[in-house]
């Protein structure tokens, strides 16, 4: 194995036109198309076609490449970042491209979303959900075109997810008709918005407005903060570039400070709400109608960012292809690997049911709202957490090599992470799924008369499903049934989530504030949505199976994946499916006889379930991640390019010299 | 003063002081340490520009100075015990990185351990002086943590009485070793020693890279920066190939193992004693999964007193996110886990010295034990402090990704140790091999002593293994002693399962190496089991050797904490194994959220205990006075990018609106 004349690569070899042999092996008895699954992932054979063709394109382009991605300085990335963006319109434009169209979709996902402005397509959106008609006439064609560019400004040095905590103002004057935005503390400064330091023109500013003297809450607003002339910062605005991060070198995330800034009444959003010119305040919508745009970014976020990010790093990336042997190394990676799959069956469904909410929220019909609210929050906060998790394994089951940029895959690893944190800090968005969930449960408690009791919205309508007690495997084999383990976790999730009513309504008995209690049980709250989501996304990967009934080849070996990703949450989990009994011991230990037994069906598929993803050697920029698998020849090749071998070394001249001379001059 | 924190620390019902004596080991200890790091801290030589605003180059540059300083400084404060300056001045004090590090952590240690009279007495003095600058290239591009597989060779000529050394390949090109790539003049380089056309396995070389006064390298060797890192941005991890580079035969080291001139191979008594520096290294690397996870909790947890969020009751002010109940359950149980690895630390830095004082005097008898353990604890404190710091910083929320919390450094700077010094999965299946030997000695009925003395105990050892069930589940779960029981049985049943398995696996497949893979799972949670076992053991011990009521008080709540918490991630062992029943796990849960609230108002002294000094943690988030959000906006407007209002790139942004 390890040390063996095959893992010993002769420097002579002419590699970079040969396939590394142990790469080649693995692709040599196929047991599915690798074609057809690919295919699959892109929804249809057209799209594979359209993507490659889009990525062709942009891989000739010397002006995209990500080559020198790890030896830039931060300022070189950024502006590296805006040249791409600048050069990816400019091909859209010739080449008819249009704005939200699968190839410009194509195009970032091939420069891996390393390009700039990509807040101003928030902004964009936002002013689409959130403007009326007339606004988005007057903004959206200036968006377009690139004549102004615009930051989403929500977060504040002291306030973050917890949208009411916001403390900038726009305060109303009715003589004037104009808005007066604020920033009355230093903790009310914006700050972490992504395009703000060094580019925007426009921001769209979260603030509470207050008019006629009564405070109404947050409310979205356009102030103009840079020069359209000369870019300089407009009169009474702060600007500037928060500094260093672990990732995101190539976006210009800002910080703004607002005094007594004015813009006119007509730049507050107000599909849902809005002020008359005398300040009488208006509402259209639900208070909720104003996350509409957070919970769109939350699910574009989804697709656009996080998946790929988990996809692209499961590669056949291992520098010694055979370390795959090892039962350790297969527990590292299969089970990111299935929930690659899984997540991108997930992201499918959640995109669906936003496209299919989406319009009639727009048309002020809000029944599906809180739904979708809940499911794009939670499944966020899961998502993220996983695959920040997933990629992190992945890097480190790369040994030592995993911590060399040129991997790749320690720049996946703090992009990826950024998400657990952006667009929603992951345990408040457990948490407001948590409240959807009580809220649902206690709806099926209700008497069955009562007015109230509407049908339960059908990612929580297994709460009323009929309860069985105990698991009835018994043997290994019936732990692959995919209706076996759905019900195992709806157990689990049903009976964590009542526990959780459970908790709270004790202590609301014994007298505890309503607010306190909630707090008090908070921990329970988390742990019973996690296991809900996962019966979820568990659901969701089963239900996708069936559809592929008429590419067995592709089911099979997708199904391996879909009970890994099952039996693989059962077994981190096994005390919640022990603890009332639902799964003996025995049956926990057949369980794992399953779950271990899967390991090595996978293997065989495992190279190729990765070429299926079907990233180009370009977009994943990694030295151990290449189709051809010759890890280590361009793990050489590349180091010998880095600036610290190619630009001299000036503290040899300034301090070792003179440490080695010194010395012997006194010797 | 921040306002919050004062009152934490109003609020606390201990001194800090005497808990960071205990952490110290003894008062004089707390003052020892203050007044190094006090001489450097406050020396003018060592201060420099914010290293996160500098670019790679830079940071290397800052750093070569600054090692150049300090080694002045050594001489200066005589501090020469390479102890002393392994435990003190690399990184208790400072969180920095260098490169001539190597020269003092690896290539002195190497020299004193392998090195005959003479070859020490030539090299010792001068590398100490750093008239040579020595690092350690053990790691091959295509071969880490299992040494028999390095393909570097070194062939005897006894002609010219000279070794020659060779990369054979592209993987056999040593890779990774710190200060290799530009700083170092020497090395010591881990080759497979052939002579009399026979490979003997690995030895160590000293072998000159660079030439004395030009530092350019010299013919027969290419060495260079392999790039950029996640981390480690101040350090010139390197490359090293070697062409037919020829070597004088002294520059072996033969203190155990020699090649007379004529060739003749001469074997060392015990092939063990080459592991002494690895067994010490990542004895000390124990130790600093304490530190870095300390250095986290600290950051965070008062960055959660000074950070106000949300609502728990509407209309009131924003409450401390340090009183949500969720933040609470982030950050304790990893506060506790701080506190459990930093006497696990302590253990094994007791241990390792007394064990080499035994070797030292022919007594290897504890040396396997010694080494199982260190490679389990290095890869179990390792993992659980790499996602201990990452938590901490996510509890941070999106300040936590900012370089100005600190967070992003200490976890780049940490994360290696998963898989430097050993790869942590190897390691485990070492602490797994000596499990294994020992479960088969007691059934072959000798018995077992040490950490692993509980397998005397086995059931199947004294009644029939169906009965296992009959385990005492009289478990308390107050009683830190009843628990340390809980975890014991828990290990020996995992050590038992994965030694049966072992065995069934044997007897299908006939082949051990294939056994061993198809069980390595089963193997990796049964070394997993024992060390928490271990972690737990050492806690409660260490509780109750405290005199002082206050001190013990609150570190009887972390123990149980870190205890509870342990068992509540795990329950589906300790339901499976009926060591516990399911009313049990649900007291458990209920006991750790009283824990919560309990630990809650000394949170801020518990962390002030460390004793981090704000430099060292480099900070804005996680400041002893807590002044935050000032000190955040002083530090952006100091970013590079800020130096003009109008950025030059704004050309790229002027063309975009005219050609659109």
């Amino acid at each position: 194995m390890v040390g063996s004349p095959v893992h010993r690569v002769s420097a002579e070899d002419a590699w970079s036109r040969s396939m590394h042999p142990d790469i080649e092996s693995e692709r040599h008895s196929q047991s599915f198309n690798v074609e057809e699954l690919t295919n699959i992932l892109d929804g249809g054979a057209q799209n594979t076609a359209l993507r490659r063709k889009v990525e062709s394109i942009i891989h000739s382009e010397p002006e995209l490449s990500l080559k020198d991605n790890y030896f830039m300085t931060q300022n070189e990335r950024y502006e590296a970042a805006i040249k791409k963006k600048f050069h990816i319109l400019m091909l859209a434009q010739r080449l008819g491209w249009s704005e939200g169209s699968r190839e410009l979709q194509y195009a970032s996902r091939s420069v891996s979303g390393d390009l700039g402005f990509a807040i101003h397509h928030i902004f964009q959106k936002t002013i689409r959900s959130l403007g009326s008609e007339e606004q988005i006439a007057k903004w959206d064609p200036l968006c377009s075109k690139f004549q102004i560019l615009g930051t989403y400004a929500q977060t504040e040095m002291g306030h973050g997810t917890y949208l009411q905590g916001l403390e900038t103002e726009a305060t109303y004057d009715a003589a004037s008709q104009e808005f007066v935005v604020h920033s009355p503390t230093m903790t009310a400064i914006k700050w972490w918005p992504g395009d703000l330091g060094r580019s925007a023109t426009h921001a769209l500013v979260q603030a509470q407005l207050i008019c006629s003297g009564a405070r109404q809450g947050m409310h979205a607003f356009i102030v103009p903060i840079r020069s359209l002339d000369d870019h300089s910062p407009l009169p009474g605005i702060t600007i500037g570039d928060i500094g260093p991060k672990m990732d995101f070198d190539h976006t210009d995330n800002g910080f703004l400070k607002l005094d007594h800034v004015r813009i006119p009444r007509e730049n507050m959003l107000n599909r849902f709400a809005q002020v008359l010119p005398d300040g009488t305040y208006v509402k259209l919508g639900v208070p909720k109608s104003n996350y509409l745009s957070m919970v769109a970014v939350r699910v574009d976020m989804l697709l656009g960012e996080v998946l790929p990010l988990l996809q692209s790093r499961l590669r056949p990336s291992d520098p010694e292809a055979k370390v795959l042997d090892y039962q350790t190394q297969q527990q590292k990676l299969f089970p990111p690997l299935a929930m690659a799959y899984a997540f991108h069956f997930v992201a499918n469904n959640l995109l669906e049911f936003f496209r299919h909410s989406y319009s009639s929220i727009l048309d002020g019909d809000f029944a599906l709202l809180p739904e979708l609210h809940a499911l794009s929050a939670g499944l966020k906060a899961k998502l993220s957490d996983f695959c920040t998790q997933g990629v992190e394994q992945c890097r480190r089951a790369c040994g030592g090599h995993g911590y060399s940029k040129l991997s790749g895959l320690p720049s996946l690893l703090t992009r990826v992470t950024a998400s657990c944190t952006y667009e929603g800090e992951n345990t408040v968005l457990y948490l407001q799924t948590a409240r959807f969930l009580i809220k649902s449960y206690l709806n099926t408690q209700k008497s069955p008369g009562s007015a109230s009791k509407g049908s339960l919205p059908q990612s929580v309508a297994y709460l009323t499903a009929p309860e069985v007690a105990r698991c009835p495997a018994r043997t290994a084999a019936d732990f692959l049934h995919p209706e076996l383990y759905t019900k195992a976790w709806a157990h689990v999730a049903v009976r964590l989530i009542k526990d959780s009513v459970h908790h709270l309504q004790t202590l609301r008995q014994a007298g505890a504030d309503e607010h306190d209690a909630w707090n008090q049980t908070t921990v329970i709250h988390v742990q019973a949505t996690k296991a809900h989501l996962y019966y979820v996304t568990v659901k969701i990967f089963t239900e996708a199976l069936e559809k592929l009934e008429s590419q067995p080849a592709i089911q099979q070996v997708l199904k391996r994946l879909c009970d890994l990703y099952a039996l693989h949450g059962i077994l981190t989990n096994a005390g919640d499916f022990l603890h009332d009994g639902f799964l003996s011991g025995a049956q926990t230990d057949m369980a794992r006889k399953a779950y271990l037994d899967l390991l090595p069906l996978i293997r065989k598929d495992a190279i190729l379930l990765t070429d299926a993803f079907d990233f180009t050697d370009q977009c994943l920029n990694s030295a151990l991640g290449c189709y051809d698998g010759h890890a280590y020849e361009r793990l050489f090749q590349w180091a010998q390019k880095s600036p610290t071998n190619t630009e001299g070394n000036p503290a040899y001249e300034k301090y070792i010299r003179p440490l080695l001379q010194g010395r012997r001059a006194r010797l | 003063m921040n306002q919050d924190l004062q009152k934490e620390r109003a609020g606390a019902s201990f001194k800090p002081e005497l808990l960071t004596n205990v952490l110290d080991g003894s008062p004089e200890n707390t003052r020892r340490r203050r007044e190094i790091e006090n001489l450097i801290l406050k020396d003018p030589d060592f201060q420099h520009e914010n290293l996160n605003f500098l670019s790679r180059s830079q940071r290397y540059e800052v750093a070569v100075k600054r090692s150049a300083t300090m080694v002045e400084k050594m001489r200066k404060f005589g501090i020469a015990d390479p102890d002393e300056i392994m435990w003190f001045k690399k990184l208790h004090m400072v969180n920095f990185v260098e490169p001539v590090g190597l020269n003092y952590s690896m290539f002195i240690p190497t020299l004193l351990n392998q090195g005959t009279t003479a070859q020490q007495e030539k090299w010792l003095h001068s590398s100490k002086g750093l008239e040579i600058i020595g690092t350690y290239a053990q790691t091959e591009m295509g071969h880490g943590t299992h040494l028999r597989g390095l393909e570097t060779a070194a062939t005897y000529d006894p002609e010219t009485q000279e070794f020659i050394l060779n990369s054979p390949t592209v993987t056999s090109i040593k890779w990774w070793p710190g200060g290799l790539g530009k700083t170092s003049n020497h090395a010591i380089v881990l080759a497979q020693l052939i002579t009399q056309g026979k490979c003997y396995g690995l030895h160590a070389f000293i072998v000159p890279i660079r030439e004395l006064g030009t530092h350019k390298p010299l013919p027969g060797i290419t060495v260079g920066d392999i790039g950029p890192k996640f981390g480690y941005d101040e350090m010139d991890n390197g490359y090293l190939k070697m062409d037919n580079y020829c070597i004088p035969r002294e520059n072996m080291l033969m203190k155990h193992a020699q090649v007379k001139p004529d060739g003749t191979y001469v074997k060392p008594l015990s092939n063990k004693l080459t592991y002494g520096t690895m067994v010490f290294i990542r004895s000390f690397l124990v130790g600093e999964s304490a530190r870095c996870l300390s250095k986290a909790c600290t950051i965070a947890i008062r960055y959660s007193a000074v950070r106000h969020q949300s609502e728990i009751k509407p209309g009131e002010p924003e409450p401390q996110i340090l009183d949500y109940q969720t933040q609470q359950y982030k950050l304790f149980p990893l506060l506790a886990t701080a506190y459990a690895f930093q006497f696990v630390g302590a253990y094994m830095k007791e241990t390792y010295h007394r064990i080499n004082e035994d070797i030292g005097h022919g007594d290897l008898s504890e040396l396997p034990e010694l080494h199982a353990l260190t490679a389990g604890l290095k890869a179990f404190t390792s993992w659980t402090a790499n996602a201990g710091i990452e938590a901490c910083r996510m509890a941070c929320g999106g300040h936590g990704y900012s370089h100005c919390s600190g967070l992003p450094n200490i976890y780049v700077n940490f994360t290696p140790t998963c898989t430097f010094e050993g790869e942590n999965t190897v390691m485990m299946l070492q602490t797994a091999r000596f499990l294994m030997k020992s479960y088969d000695q007691v059934h072959s009925g000798k018995l077992v002593c040490g950490m692993v003395s509980y397998l005397n105990d086995l059931p199947s050892q004294r009644i029939q293994p169906q009965q296992v069930a009959v385990w005492p589940t009289a478990v308390d779960i107050n009683s830190p002693d009843s628990l340390t029981e809980a975890y014991k049985l828990r290990a020996a049943r995992l050590v038992e399962i994965a030694a049966k398995n072992l065995q069934t696996e044997v007897i299908r497949r006939k082949s051990k190496e294939v056994a061993w893979n198809l069980t390595s799972i089963d193997l990796v949670r049964a070394s997993e089991a024992h060390c928490h076992y271990v972690a737990v053991k050492l806690f409660t011990e260490k509780v109750l050797q405290i005199q002082e009521k206050s001190i013990q008080a609150v570190l009887r709540r972390l123990c149980l904490l870190y205890s509870l918490y342990g068992i509540s991630q795990n329950a589906g062992d300790f339901l499976q194994g009926s060591i516990m029943t399911e009313s049990q796990i649900t007291q458990v849960n209920e006991r750790i959220k009283e824990l919560l609230t309990a630990i809650r108002p000394d949170a801020v002294a518990l962390v002030d205990a460390f004793d981090f000094q704000d430099v060292t943690l480099g900070s804005v988030l996680g400041r002893y006075d807590g002044n935050v959000y000032e000190n955040m906006f002083e530090w952006a407007k100091k970013s590079p990018l800020n130096k003009a209002e109008v950025h030059e790139s704004y050309k790229h942004l002027k063309s975009l609106h005219s050609k659109l």
